[in-house]
């Protein structure tokens, strides 16, 4: 169930366009090249794995020091607060600037990610597994995830640049962030349950 | 606010925009000279040309000028997408007041006011006056203005939130030695932006001033910034000679880095010209491409202004680009003439057409009605899908005072460019707009000059 979980929500965050495929595609359209589509979807990755890895590692070893319910209660109260300022706040991610360097790609996706609480979606994951895991299942948790996303990240970019077209974004692109809030409360709202497991 | 799915004006690339269904409203910025009613924004059915919507600003004496949407195309752009936001608002700045006001269009024909930004608030937070062109980009919105606070400059943008429509700041950085200001736009995808020169607020408020002409003393170079980090690139400079480089147009495509820009007048000979803004071994390089020559006249026919002269220059003041980018519009204000090029090789502009109307000397009629016409061709757009053109005759109350002193009039146009003739069931003028001039039009849904596509 816990495995699941988590690449359930690493195929969710690699669906979204904001996350880093539409940029992948962006790339390789602008200099007519698949190759430099290829190069961006694993900085893309990265930069997923580095904000994610931050926020599981984190709870992770917090919850070897002040034990799972706490840990759960605290990630929960968390996740339903920021998701409801998602679904309120009409802000949105500010960015300008196309030309980047691959390290500055994925410098942008850490951003975008964490702007988005890509990591928090996990914490109940985290916050159920127990605690005394010192990161090492945090990391584990993110790494996991970090390649589900990419996978389905990468299937999406090479598919829309070779074969789709962008067209299918006027009528596919269902609002995700507004999803995503709903997701984040959700997973509040599950880690705030006793005795659940993912 | 907040859709389901994208606003389906929005196109990931101009390819796509080309298809776009024609619209069906136009929506025209329409000022009071003397300033003692209201200007207005005059909705028109783009089928009969009928004025079929009306909203009076709330103050006297803005002479609007030019306006955009309050979001477009650009919200699909990769790095930042949030295209689940409406076009909707039209961002509308008064170019002599310096207020900048919010109108809503949905679910009505007459726009409704819903913000309006105090010069003061322009002033404090970016330090600019005289609001001019707005595009919708990436980060917020962005509009270029004319004059400094309580100064004549430099004149520069702003950066407005496109959501909440407050004033954020000033979008410079490092401006180098950038000081006159007017047009601006972008290569969206590849981090450049560009902008024009006019002249300050006392250059420009009370007409053209002949000694400031002929000293060569109005904008005429070109300044290239790097668009993410707001520095100051490179100025070009057309020769002084090329006074008043005004609207920029750059390629839809963004995969392209050129663009056009259209020159006023040369003091030399009066003719007015084209000029291709494109890179060259890493540097950004112009050249004259388009050179329209002025129209010698008798002396009688001219207004005060131009008879030392005995010649009407084409004072090209609006040039419009096809989404395509395979056809560029031309008004020639003073001559009275709208001109269409292929710019399929863009360095190398063929003329594919072109209509009388109007004119300082020609005074051509609309096939519609027989009576000679004041006023030019002068603010000039294109449907997204590139088959209507929209002309409106009035340059900016000063200037048209000056050129057409027996009375500029008011009128739009449309041009069907499938054989480039003009549409007669469309001909608003005189009481259609209410004693008022007509200036920028913006077409529901998007137009050739007021979207940015993030995929070629």
């Amino acid at each position: 169930m816990t495995l699941t979980a988590v690449l359930l929500l690493g195929a969710f965050h690699g669906v979204n366009p904001a996350m880093g495929w539409l940029f992948a595609v962006a790339r390789g359209l602008q200099e007519r090249s698949r190759d430099r589509l290829l190069q961006s979807l694993p900085m893309i990755a990265l930069g997923h794995l580095a904000s994610v890895a931050m926020v599981t590692v984190a709870a992770d070893v917090t919850g070897s020091l002040v034990g799972g319910t706490a840990l759960a209660i605290g990630c929960g109260v968390l996740l339903v607060g920021y998701g409801l300022w998602r679904l309120l706040s009409r802000r949105h991610f500010r960015w300008v600037g196309m030309r980047l360097s691959l390290p500055q790609l994925a410098g942008w996706s850490f951003l975008m990610s964490s702007v988005h609480g890509a990591g928090l979606m996990l914490l109940p994951v985290v916050a159920r597994s127990g605690g005394h895991h010192h990161g090492s299942l945090g990391l584990m948790i993110a790494l996991i995830h970090t390649l589900a996303m990419f996978v389905v990240a990468g299937v999406i970019a090479v598919a829309v640049y070779e074969f789709i077209g962008l067209r299918i974004l006027r009528s596919a692109w269902i609002n995700l962030d507004r999803v995503w809030a709903f997701a984040l409360v959700g997973a509040g709202v599950f880690a705030l349950i006793p005795g659940n497991t993912y | 606010m907040t859709l389901w799915t994208p606003d389906p004006t929005f196109y990931p690339s101009p390819r796509d925009a080309r298809e776009a269904p024609p619209e069906t409203r136009a929506y025209i910025a329409a000022f009071d000279r003397k300033g003692e009613r209201p200007d207005a924004l005059a909705v028109l059915d783009t089928e009969t040309g009928q004025v079929i919507g009306w909203t009076d600003l709330p103050n006297k004496g803005d002479e609007l000028h030019h306006f955009g949407w309050n979001a477009c195309s650009s919200a699909l752009c990769p790095y930042a997408p949030h295209p689940h936001v409406e076009r909707r608002y039209l961002i509308v700045p008064g170019l002599r007041s310096s207020r900048i006001y919010v109108y809503d269009t949905k679910d009505r024909v007459s726009p409704e006011l819903v913000k309006v930004i105090e010069p003061e608030e322009l002033g404090k937070r970016a330090g600019y006056s005289r609001p001019h062109t707005v595009h919708c980009g990436p980060e917020g919105l962005y509009v270029s203005a004319l004059g400094g606070y309580g100064d004549e400059g430099p004149g520069g943008i702003a950066v407005l939130d496109h959501t909440s429509f407050n004033v954020l700041g000033r979008w410079e950085v490092d401006r180098g030695p950038q000081y006159l200001a007017y047009d601006f736009w972008w290569h969206i995808n590849h981090d450049v932006l560009v902008t024009s020169e006019w002249g300050t607020p006392s250059m420009i408020e009370d007409g053209v001033v002949g000694e400031l002409l002929l000293g060569r003393k109005y904008g005429h170079k070109l300044h290239f910034w790097d668009l993410r980090k707001r520095r100051h690139l490179q100025e070009v400079d057309l020769g002084d000679q090329y006074q008043m480089p005004l609207e920029l147009r750059p390629a839809h495509d963004p995969t392209q880095k050129y663009g056009f820009v259209g020159v006023v007048t040369s003091v030399e000979d009066l003719s007015a010209s084209v000029w291709l803004w494109h890179e060259e071994g890493g540097k950004w390089a112009v050249r004259k491409v388009i050179d329209i020559p002025a129209e010698p006249a008798p002396v009688e026919s001219l207004p005060e202004v131009l008879k030392p002269f005995g010649a009407v220059p084409p004072l090209v003041t609006d040039i419009a680009l096809s989404v395509d980018d395979q056809k560029l519009y031309v008004s020639a204000w003073g001559t009275g003439e709208i001109k269409q090029f292929d710019v399929s090789d863009p360095f190398k502009p063929v003329e594919t057409g072109s209509l009388r109307i109007g004119g300082i000397v020609g005074r051509t009629p609309h096939p519609a009605a027989p009576q000679a016409l004041a006023g030019g061709p002068q603010m000039v757009e294109v449907s997204r899908d590139g088959e209507r053109v929209y002309l409106t005759n009035s340059l900016y109350g000063a200037w048209d005072d000056q050129f057409y002193p027996d009375g500029v009039g008011a009128w739009a146009a449309k041009i069907n460019t499938d054989g480039f003739t003009f549409d007669e069931r469309f001909f608003p003028h005189g009481e259609d707009f209410r004693g008022l001039r007509p200036h920028q039009v913006r077409l529901q849904g998007g137009d050739a000059s007021s979207d940015s596509y993030c995929y070629p």
